[in-house]
């Protein structure tokens, strides 16, 4: 979903621009929280993670390709802040290094696939395992439900983004119902990839998973209380 | 398994995918792209400001064999990333947090 310049007018881009400022200071802030001496080299590992399976791009329909976007995938690996980060990175290399994803519309895309990517990942990530019941194995169903949120949604940003800064005169609606219908295929692809990505992990190393340490917690704390009981 | 040892193994996997798994990946349009030119708004995008560099759209300048080319790019762009986010993520992290992690880190140390 990397945006060129160009499809974006300069008042957009620039708006963009300001979100994404904004959107990377805080996280900047908020990552702090988030990593220790021990999970600061997920960051290197989760981005770099991200911007090889972006390479990956997998068929959709005839004629249409999506690829992992990774918002929601860095959210429950290493923390929202640290995953907007991880994104941030990604989109910068690809536009400086691979000329993916234009200059000018840098901000547009760590608004979109940033921002709105890791940011509804994690709200629908927490909203869905709130309602599941505390365990390890459904942590992975949780991050996959919220990865194929993202893709649509991302979708729909650009939409909105192109509604008011879009450079050519053609039919909103057709590009509403075009990019929601795509994204929602791409979506299901996102939610395999980051369900398997995200079990193979809780697998070896759950306390590495940011999003597992309210469940891990749970368990510590009935471990403890049958130790009370038993002594 | 070790933290050192985890990150090690996941990187590893994370070059083999940009490096040589990429070769297979769909060239066709993504999403954005084919919507852009069904739809007719694809003739706005301007030329890449960066669209002669050394490894513009995943391609190594000078190297011919597509496989070779590619996988270069996408080794070179894993480790590139690699380095910055790690290097932001050490540089904003807590320093020297004891507690919970190096706990952590010591029960995987009497585990192995």
């Amino acid at each position: 979903m990397h945006v060129p310049d160009g499809f974006l007018d300069v008042p957009t881009s620039v708006a963009t621009g300001a979100v994404a400022v904004a959107g990377v200071g805080l996280a900047l802030r908020g990552a702090r929280r988030e990593l220790d001496d021990r999970t600061a080299p997920m960051a290197g590992l989760v981005a770099a993670f991200v911007f090889a399976t972006q390479m990956l791009n997998f068929p959709v329909g005839a004629g249409t390709s999506g690829h992992l976007l990774g918002g929601a995938l860095a959210a429950v690996l290493v923390g929202p802040w640290t995953g907007v980060l991880c994104l941030s990175v990604v989109l910068l290399v690809q536009a400086l290094l691979f000329a993916d994803g234009g200059i000018t519309a840098l901000g547009t895309n760590i608004t979109l696939m940033g921002i709105v990517g890791v940011g509804v990942g994690w709200l629908v990530f927490r909203l869905v395992q709130k309602l599941l019941p505390k365990r390890t194995s459904l942590v992975p169903v949780a991050a996959g439900v919220a990865a194929l949120a993202t893709v649509p949604v991302a979708a729909l940003t650009f939409v909105l983004l192109f509604a008011f800064g879009g450079q050519a005169p053609v039919s909103l609606g057709a590009v509403l119902t075009a990019m929601l219908g795509w994204h929602v295929l791409i979506g299901v692809g996102e939610a395999v990839i980051t369900g398997l990505v995200v079990s193979s992990v809780v697998a070896v190393r759950p306390d590495l998973v940011h999003g597992a340490r309210p469940v891990l917690a749970a368990r510590r704390l009935e471990v403890r209380t049958d130790t009370e009981v038993s002594a | 398994m070790r933290t050192r040892s985890f990150v090690l193994a996941g990187v590893v996997v994370a070059l083999l995918l940009a490096g040589g798994l990429s070769f297979y990946a769909s060239s066709h349009p993504d999403g954005l792209e084919y919507v852009a030119e069904k739809t007719g708004f694809l003739d706005s995008a301007d030329d890449h400001a960066a669209g002669d560099g050394p490894f513009a759209d995943y391609a190594t300048k000078g190297v011919d064999d597509a496989r070779l080319s590619g996988g270069v790019a996408g080794i070179v762009g894993t480790l590139v990333v690699l380095v910055l986010a790690g290097g932001l993520g050490f540089a904003v992290r807590r320093r020297g947090s004891a507690g919970q992690s190096e706990r952590a880190d010591a029960r995987d140390k009497t585990d192995a």
